[in-house]
């Protein structure tokens, strides 16, 4: 090959992946101003869209716009029991799905795929439309939230499992088998630990999508007030700063988490190896 | 999802020997079941009988269905502009998402080498940020004097007094924007399988890297391009958020108005009626879509 010849592929090879980049920047300028917002200063003036001047009151009084800490623990709460409820069932049904044999299994993976495929607003408006039907519409608030949450939560989970168990080497299971393991220990034993990454990082992923969700829990919270809707609110007279912090402090948690968990794995395999 | 199909398989067709009675995956998906069952396809029920309520009815006084088909012509009558706009605004705003979203995945795939984890991980990370924080985050960076329109406007690309917020071009990119990780991650996971030994063959039968593309890695990535434009196209459809916080009223996508009828004006049976026409649209897309693509492999 000439050197002409390698020169334009190193090119090429390279603008792909500087494209790339490119588009990942993109995706990141949103976030990066969330940030820089959170260290802004309006003063007086009522634009809230644009950097006045740098402060750390934000940072030092995030819970200074009433009733934003509430929304937000009202938030932390209802990710987090609709987390653990999403993700111990939907886990079970993953392993039924990869790990034993029934009939109806074309009519399940239908069931599963359809709320990831369905907008938003339409799963919210059945909801509404059931509870209403059925006499919760004066009740709805924090279990009518929950109920929602673990119901579009749990297909994530159940894709997230199925893929880890299903890129097992099952082998393993079979020398634990072969050791005269039962298959309650080889269960707990071997299966389980090696599915768990799949299952926390399906706990990760409920949990962002719970704390995040806006259009469905607009529709079923009644008076009720998720930090989503708190921003929404507040969005139509301009935003409190304070919510830019709260939107760093869970990027920066839910980064850690990913991280950490990443440098652990790299670690376990370099200890495997090694 | 497509990505996941076939080892997914795989792994249920191999993996049978391990496991109790042969009621045992019943019982484990029963409680996932029945949740989906209970809060996801019977409240389609209520919806479908929302839509036939009587349209006089109210919240206090109660609902009757006196099966109203009324409700849906009122409801195209009066709305099917923003029926359009949506379908048009998301069809936009998924293929822009397709060909830079290709890109990246690409990248990824292919040309990242030992940093792909990272690269993955960076790609899922704006979910971690609320979906209403970023959007109003571009608010400030397409806002009138700012940084983005004051250089389009010395670059001539923007008249002197033209805007980007308010109008249809920030919503569509907002939506882009919102939606681009379900883009990348499915086709990501097409194009990772691809053997690279094919577009080699491909180079060594005389093919250049663009018909090599086209013939070779094009093709094997279609489940995933299936994949990906489905899952930003549905939720596209039906979002508001981005039309809300980034356009002007006239930018109004259907999801706005479901919203409205439901919360605001309370009007059940139109917005029944809206929800299940958005609904049925879609479905009607995806079919053709899927049929024209060839692709049934979805789930």
């Amino acid at each position: 090959m000439s050197p002409l010849a390698r020169a334009g592929r190193w090119v090429r090879g390279h603008l792909v992946l500087g494209l790339g980049v490119l588009v990942l920047a993109y995706m990141f300028v949103p976030i990066a101003v969330v940030v820089l917002m959170s260290f802004n200063d309006p003063g007086k003036s009522k634009n809230v869209y644009a950097f006045r001047g740098f402060t750390l009151h934000n940072w030092e009084h995030p819970c200074g716009p009433a009733g934003m800490c509430h929304a937000v623990g009202l938030s932390v709460s209802i990710g987090l029991l609709a987390t653990l409820v999403a993700t111990i069932i939907g886990s079970m049904a993953a392993f039924g799905l990869v790990r034993h044999e029934f009939s109806g299994r074309g009519l399940a993976n239908t069931i599963i795929f359809l709320p990831m495929a369905s907008p938003e607003i339409v799963m919210g408006s059945s909801l509404l439309a059931l509870f209403v039907s059925t006499g919760f519409g004066g009740r709805l608030g924090f279990w009518t939230i929950f109920v929602a949450h673990v119901m579009f939560c749990l297909s994530f989970v159940i894709v997230t499992v199925r893929a880890r168990l299903a890129g097992l080497d099952d082998n393993l299971e079979q020398a634990a088998m072969d050791l005269y393991a039962d298959e309650r220990q080889t269960f707990w034993r071997v299966t389980f630990p090696l599915a768990l990454p799949g299952i926390l990082g399906a706990a990760l992923l409920s949990f962002s999508l719970s704390f995040d969700d806006f259009i469905i829990t607009n529709l079923n919270a009644g008076q009720t007030t998720t930090f989503p809707m708190f921003v929404w609110g507040a969005a139509q007279r301009g935003v409190p700063m304070q919510v830019n912090v709260i939107g760093t402090v869970m990027f920066v948690i839910a980064i850690a988490i990913v991280l950490g968990g990443e440098l652990n794995n790299r670690r376990r395999a370099r200890a495997l190896v090694g | 999802m497509a990505a996941l199909t076939a080892p997914a398989r795989a792994a249920e067709d191999s993996a049978k020997r391990v496991g109790g009675s042969r009621w045992t995956g019943y019982w484990l998906l029963a409680p996932g079941a029945l949740w989906l069952g209970l809060f996801f396809v019977v409240p389609f029920y209520s919806l479908v009988s929302a839509s036939l309520f009587d349209p006089n009815g109210s919240v206090l006084t109660g609902y009757k269905v006196n099966y109203h088909v009324g409700n849906f012509a009122t409801a195209v009558k009066d709305y099917h502009p923003e029926l359009l706009r949506s379908l048009w605004y998301a069809g936009l705003a998924t293929l822009i998402c397709l060909v830079i979203g290709y890109v990246l995945a690409y990248a990824i795939a292919f040309k990242a080498g030992r940093w792909r984890n990272l690269l993955l991980v960076l790609v899922i990370a704006p979910f971690f940020t609320s979906f209403l924080l970023r959007t109003l985050s571009w608010k400030l960076i397409l806002a009138d004097h700012g940084f983005v329109v004051s250089t389009l406007q010395h670059l001539h690309v923007l008249g002197h007094d033209g805007r980007l917020l308010n109008t249809w071009l920030a919503v569509v990119a907002g939506i882009v924007y919102n939606f681009l990780p379900f883009m990348v991650l499915p086709l990501y996971a097409s194009l990772e399988k691809i053997d690279g030994r094919l577009v080699e063959a491909a180079g060594d039968l005389y093919a250049s890297p663009f018909t090599a593309f086209f013939k070779v890695t094009w093709p094997l990535s279609l489940p995933g391009v299936v994949a990906g434009t489905l899952l930003t196209f549905i939720p596209a459809a039906g979002d508001y958020i981005n039309a809300q916080l980034l356009g002007s009223p006239g930018e109004r996508m259907v999801g706005n108005v479901i919203q409205s009828l439901f919360t605001s004006s309370q009007d059940y049976a139109t917005a029944g009626a809206l929800s299940l026409i958005l609904m049925i649209i879609i479905i009607g897309m995806v079919l053709v879509y899927i049929r024209k693509v060839g692709t049934e492999d979805l789930v």
